[in-house]
């Protein structure tokens, strides 16, 4: 049961008083949105993956009907697009770090990179125009692999002189090359994380507006964090002062990581709007989206694993190379590094862990954080190398997991790699999963399936993520240019109904419902008379956003933080007003009572006793009820649990099945089961998606083959089957909830456990290894190859 | 996409007249092409005739053995017509897996079958039933009709009036969709019938459908999935991009074809 009396506080399925909106048509988005005066902006891209500019003449779309004004890169002489990570080299030298300019200046270096700008009356005017252009491209060779990248004979950048962005290590190579030498057996593997294309369901958009009264900017965007890009293009970009720059991202149809990041079309609306003097917005369609949104993965892992005699893991060494693609995106540098590298450990006890990431720019469209961002890389090669190991050691895959979780009783758990975990059991996450999966009945379902002609397979993943993100102490340390802790403010009103303020954005993650949760739940009021209000840098005091499954860790825990400094104050607003101690007061179901009597004050009575402040204590405090707080967390926080996939393939079409999804994970405590189970559900879908379904694929010239639906397979309903989702474990011992994350969960655990299905049921059948994604022809082609 | 003339004729002599009247005019049937090509600004044709107000374009009959469609029914009208159900299931379970719901409910034969899309479900189902296509001019026999990617036997200004199908006794078609698209990366029609046994497959063609001579001649002799589990069809002239290879279409063609077969 819920705590409390109001039924809507933590642990309770509350509906999501978001949906009305959404599910009615009344959501506010950013094409919702139209400023008086507005035009359009219509961006030219460039056709080419690597290009010199030799010129560029606009003289007859200046001149066509509506256009208000063209520019290009020459025109636009502002900051460089910042990057918000900064990496190390392993030899001490910061990451080569080249100029991102919003318009192209002199070259392009991708298909989609920014060439110039038409802002008309209208959207098709400025379209129309756009195709008079003529630009003159000397095209160059494309850097499009990284291994042809490697080679340098093509420089994305020649003023840096080297497609090398960084080459960073973590970890200790000689204790990994010690324990190497002294192992019975070493497991190799060779994996592709490919890439994707994240696909929100809004493309993104942005209106950039001046008030030339006031000589206030407003954006208007698709944001993940408003405050973070008033930040980013305002100091950066543009050189606008906080003070004169509102941000506003408003309802905002999906993000998964690729509506983090500054994006040039932001910066180019407000940079003009002055220019032309009217509000301008502009709107990605989908076909844009593909070549324009950052994309996420994209690595190729080498892998060794160390184990001894009896199957424990001794050491752990990895080489990466990540894509970068053209440009820096955002967080780019975090991805492969500090947000993968660092989970190596997993839930194993692995000793000794090493490895090295080689960043590399390619002529392909930036690539950046995506739903689970480097951790479902480095669970993807443990997970894969772990049953790898089983198979080639003979032990069974479950056991040889067993044999190195770290032990329930073992927390705070100190990895080789930096991170200290501090709960966990995944032994139980295991236990639950095996039998809700009915693991027992699987040999039986096998022979089943096998005399229908179809192969069974079962896989495992017992992973564990590092999420919550994040200290900012630490992640300073580790090269962050940002601080990451959240705020909140929560304001009482005069009749007791309550406004707060989050930093974090919601974007279909039910903020609304979760956050209002705490405060019903804290302070006793029902739903109704509680507002989430977030996404506006002029009504948010301050917010680093959404993203790193954050938003509640962090920014739900400054919420908490907020309402008992509100519950502090309004207690002694209570012991004024009844003549007793604030000691004495007690505060529950949203009354105030001194304890062991009969007198009390309603939440709404003290609310207005601090706003009409008659009886007040004006000696001991300020009348209002307002209160903020900052919150930094001291830790990242690490859900875990474990996934168990079943598939069924047919062997003549190669065809793969999701039969079952059986997922137990371990969030920490649980504030809405409901809005939990279907984050859960999406990342599984995404996670699925990424191992059967999804890539990204460039031709050799740079040019993205799977630029629309018709070629990029975006996983449907009818790919799946019912979900079994469940949650149980343990609580994060440094925030006040217990909460460790929810987001990022499904599409971290997922993969693995999918394709260790695939090859299981591909084995008998002599199939050693499966890539993802695992596409009809790529199974049909692996069973032809075995045979 | 560009601005053109909008035509709404009330009949199909008024529509050929427009067309003639116009510098670069197209047949608007269902849209379900066009209107995403339009949209992508990948044709501009000056006039653009649409054939959604003429009523004699639309409707379903059967008779004498004869399965007739209007050009612009649309695709769920013939998943869902009783009569065809009846006469030729097969025919009207493929349009009921024509795209999805909003595609069926637009989507018509004539447009898809003047389309001429390589990966378009209803010309192998022309093809293996040996179909008539009528048009505003004459009658053209399926095997003549389809002439290569993208391309029919029809003339400039020459507008589907109506398809006309002899039921067939034995008829199934089975296809594989493209992951992405769904449209079909291989899709095999087979059919025993006035036409003869025939076996035409669509999606996997350099020059869109094509008929299989060797099933053909297996199936006479033996209508048994048996008979053609053993016929490979060659990979020269199949189409190969990043969802299948052409040894992969050729494999799948068999398969494909033996669970049609399976399927009667």
């Amino acid at each position: 049961m819920p705590d409390g009396t109001t039924g809507t506080g933590i642990g309770a399925a509350v509906k999501r008083v978001e949906d009305f909106r959404f599910l009615t048509g009344k959501g506010n988005y950013t094409d919702d949105i139209n400023r008086p005066g507005q035009s359009y902006a219509y961006i030219l891209r460039s056709p080419h993956a690597h290009a010199k500019i030799t010129s560029i003449d606009s003289s007859a779309a200046k001149a066509a009907a509506g256009v208000l004004a063209v520019f290009t890169g020459e025109d636009m002489q502002v900051g460089s697009l910042p990057c918000g990570w900064q990496i190390h080299s392993k030899d001490g030298s910061p990451m080569l770090e080249p100029e991102h300019p919003p318009l192209a200046k002199g070259k392009v270096r991708y298909v989609g990179d920014q060439v110039a700008v038409v802002i008309a009356d209208t959207y098709s005017q400025a379209k129309d125009a756009a195709e008079s252009i003529v630009v003159n491209y000397e095209v160059l060779p494309a850097a499009v692999s990284m291994s042809d990248a490697l080679t340098d004979k093509s420089l994305v950048h020649d003023d840096i002189g080297s497609n090398l962005c960084f080459d960073w290590e973590i970890g200790d190579e000689a204790a990994v090359d010690e324990a190497m030498s002294k192992a019975a057996h070493i497991t190799k593997i060779d994996l592709v994380n490919n890439r994707l294309v994240p696909n929100a369901m809004e493309p993104r958009a942005a209106v950039g507006e001046f008030d030339a009264a006031t000589g206030e900017y407003t954006l208007y965007t698709t944001s993940q964090n408003p405050h973070v890009i008033r930040l980013l293009m305002g100091a950066f970009v543009l050189s606008i002062p906080e003070h004169k720059l509102r941000v506003v991202a408003p309802d905002v149809g999906g993000g998964f990581g690729s509506k983090i990041y500054h994006y040039a079309e932001e910066a180019i609306v407000t940079w003009a709007a002055p220019k032309i003097g009217r509000p301008i917005k502009w709107v990605a369609d989908r076909s844009e989206a593909f070549i324009s949104d950052a994309h996420g993965r994209d690595q190729i892992n080498h892998a060794e694993l160390a184990l001894d005699a009896n199957g424990k893991f001794l050491a752990l060494k990895v080489q990466t190379q990540a894509n970068m693609g053209a440009y820096l995106s955002t967080f780019a540098p975090c991805v492969p590094t500090y947000l993968s590298a660092t989970l190596l450990a997993g839930t194993y006890t692995t000793p000794a862990i090493h490895a090295n990431v080689k960043a590399i720019f390619t002529n392909t469209v930036p690539v950046d954080a995506y739903r689970g961002a480097g951790r479902p890389e480095s669970t993807y090669l443990i997970e894969r190398i772990v049953d790898q190991a089983a198979r080639e050691t003979g032990i069974d895959k479950v056991e040889i997991r067993r044999r190195n979780f770290i032990p329930a009783d073992a927390f705070p758990y100190q990895t080789p790699v930096a991170l200290q975990y501090d709960s966990g059991d995944y032994e139980a996450t295991l236990s639950s999963a095996t039998k809700i999966a009915d693991v027992a009945g699987f040999a039986a379902r096998k022979a089943e399936a096998a005399s229908r002609g179809k192969l069974r397979g079962m896989g495992y993943s017992t992973y564990l993520e590092a999420c919550g993100i994040a200290p900012s102490a630490v992640v300073g340390s580790l090269g962050a240019r940002a601080g990451l802790y959240e705020s909140a403010e929560v304001r009482v009103h005069p009749t007791g109904s309550v406004t707060v303020f989050t930093g974090t954005h919601s974007h279909g993650q039910g903020h609304e419902t979760t956050f209002a949760q705490l405060v019903s739940d804290r302070l006793g009021l029902p739903m109704e008379n509680i507002e989430i209000s977030h996404g506006d840098t002029n009504k948010v005091q301050f917010g680093m956003g959404t993203y790193g499954s954050r938003s509640l860790a962090v920014g739900g825990e400054a919420l908490i933080r907020a309402v008992d400094k509100i519950i502090d104050k309004a207690k002694k607003i209570a012991a004024h007003v009844l003549e007793a101690s604030a000691d004495d007061i007690e505060f529950k179901d949203g009354n105030f009572t001194v304890a062991g009597t009969d007198r009390s004050m309603a939440f709404g009575e003290v609310a207005l006793t601090a706003y009409v402040p008659h009886n007040f204590p004006h000696d001991e405090l300020e009348p209002g009820l307002d209160e903020k707080a900052f919150y930094d967390p001291a830790n990242f926080t690490y859900p875990g649990g474990c996934h168990i996939c079943e598939v069924e393939i047919d062997p003549e079409t190669g065809v793969t099945e999701v039969i079952k999804f059986t997922a137990v994970d371990d969030v920490g405590r649980v504030i809405n089961p409901m809005i939990v189970e279907g984050q859960v559900h999406g990342g599984v879908a995404q996670g699925i998606g990424q191992a059967l379904l999804e890539y990204a694929a460039y031709d050799d010239s740079g040019q993205l083959v799977t630029g629309s639906f018709m070629d990029y397979t975006m996983p449907r309903a009818d790919n799946f089957p019912k979900f079994d989702v469940t949650t149980e474990g343990t609580l994060c011992t440094h925030n006040t909830l217990g909460v460790k994350g929810v987001g990022e969960v499904g599409a971290i655990g997922s993969p693995p456990a999918v394709i260790n299905a695939v090859i299981d049921a591909l084995w008998d059948r002599g199939v050693r290894d499966m890539s993802m994604p695992a596409t009809p022809e790529k199974v049909w082609s692996a069973l032809q190859a075995a045979e | 996409m560009y601005e053109f003339e909008h035509h709404k004729p009330a009949s199909v002599a008024d529509a050929a007249s427009a067309m003639k009247g116009a510098d670069d005019g197209k047949l608007l049937a269902g849209g379900q092409t066009m209107i995403p090509t339009l949209k992508q600004r990948l044709a501009s044709p000056s006039d653009l005739v649409d054939l959604g107000g003429i009523a004699e374009l639309k409707g379903i009959s059967v008779s004498g053995g004869t399965v007739t469609i209007g050009a612009m029914t649309n695709h769920a009208a013939v998943a869902a017509s009783a009569d065809i159900k009846s006469a030729l299931p097969a025919l009207a379970e493929l349009a009921d897996h024509i795209g999805d719901a909003q595609v069926r409910n637009r989507g018509t034969i004539g447009g898809s079958v003047a389309n001429n899309d390589p990966a378009a479900d209803y010309p192998a189902a022309c093809l293996a039933l040996g179909a008539t296509i009528h048009t505003s001019q004459r009658d053209i026999a399926a095997d003549d009709f389809f002439t290569g990617l993208f391309e029919t036997a029809l003339e400039e200004d020459e507008i589907i009036t109506k398809i006309s199908f002899p039921v067939a006794n034995k008829a199934a078609y089975v296809k594989f969709p493209n992951p992405a698209s769904r449209y079909a990366l291989v899709g095999v029609f087979v059919a025993d019938g006035p036409a003869g046994t025939r076996v035409a497959v669509t999606g996997a063609g350099q020059d869109g459908v094509f008929r299989v001579p060797e099933m053909e001649s297996a199936l006479s002799g033996n209508f048994s999935a048996d008979a053609i589990a053993n016929v490979k069809v060659s990979a020269d002239n199949l189409n190969a991009d990043i969802h299948a290879s052409a040894d992969y279409r050729a494999h799948l063609i068999t398969v494909m074809a033996k669970r049609a077969v399976a399927k009667i």
